[in-house]
């Protein structure tokens, strides 16, 4: 009973120490990863009209399009996203990484607006906070339900 | 049209792409060993597999649909309406890796397709 009892204080506290650097690499990714959907958002936008009539235009229009420091500026904070989320992957499982994750659709809508000056009507507002919640719901389970090395 | 095109490539290829690179990845099996020795290997053995390079390709496709639709629609409307991918995912990890899906998990699901039909309604 009483080896129980240590083990399972020695489980909190591990949990605890997971947590304390899991929640700072979470925020870095809500924020990095909407930040570079943002920026290529820029990006793409100021690259001005684009039209394609055929393949022979496909070369020009990337070459206007990946000439812009802002959309390469878009894809760090993509690649970094992505480096701090695989990193995440290590130690949290999936299920808990994703829903706090959530959250990324608010800060793409709130960047959106700070960055770009889009419009965010209510509704949006409402169809955004809904998808949040729906990807909460998705995937509420404990850090890390595998065995623990 | 365009814009219905480019969606479907962002959410069925970009979710497809993970789906091969999560086969292909599963077939190596976990890795343990970090030296760069083994890492070297891991990488050797991984560009090997026709699933990694369906896997690649496939999200590039997404990305590059991606940065085709930014440049005339807002982003606080396309990364919403992406969020599709989590229903893409789900019938793809069943059909595709025979994961099990929990009625939870149905039910988030559920939720997530009923937030981005509201953002799609806030379309101007």
């Amino acid at each position: 009973m009483e080896s129980t009892q240590t083990h399972l204080d020695h489980h909190e506290h591990h949990a605890r120490r997971l947590q304390l650097k899991t929640i700072p690499l979470i925020l870095i990714s809500i924020v990095l990863g909407p930040l570079g959907n943002v920026l290529l958002g820029k990006g793409m936008k100021s690259a001005g009209h684009l039209e394609l009539h055929g393949v022979s235009d496909l070369l020009p229009v990337a070459f206007r399009v990946f000439s812009s420091p802002i959309l390469w500026l878009g894809i760090a904070c993509l690649i970094g996203f992505f480096v701090v989320h695989m990193l995440l992957l290590t130690w949290a499982d999936y299920s808990y990484v994703q829903p706090a994750t959530a959250l990324s659709y608010a800060t793409v809508a709130v960047l959106s607006y700070f960055l770009l000056g889009e419009y965010v009507s209510p509704l949006r507002w409402a169809g955004i906070a809904t998808i949040c919640f729906g990807v909460l719901v998705v995937g509420r389970t404990p850090p890390n339900t595998t065995a623990v090395p | 049209m365009l814009e219905y095109i480019l969606f479907f490539f962002i959410v069925v290829a970009g979710t497809g792409g993970e789906l091969c690179l999560s086969r292909a990845m599963k077939s190596i099996g976990e890795i343990h060993d970090f030296r760069p020795r083994s890492l070297l290997r891991f990488i050797g053995e991984a560009i090997r597999l026709p699933w990694l390079w369906a896997g690649v390709s496939l999200m590039a496709l997404g990305f590059f649909s991606l940065l085709a639709i930014l440049s005339f629609l807002e982003v606080s409307f396309v990364v919403p309406v992406s969020a599709l991918s989590y229903a893409a995912g789900a019938f793809g990890a069943k059909l595709f890796l025979g994961e099990r899906i929990s009625r939870h998990r149905w039910m988030g699901i559920a939720v997530v397709t009923i937030g981005v039909t509201l953002v799609w309604w806030s379309r101007r």
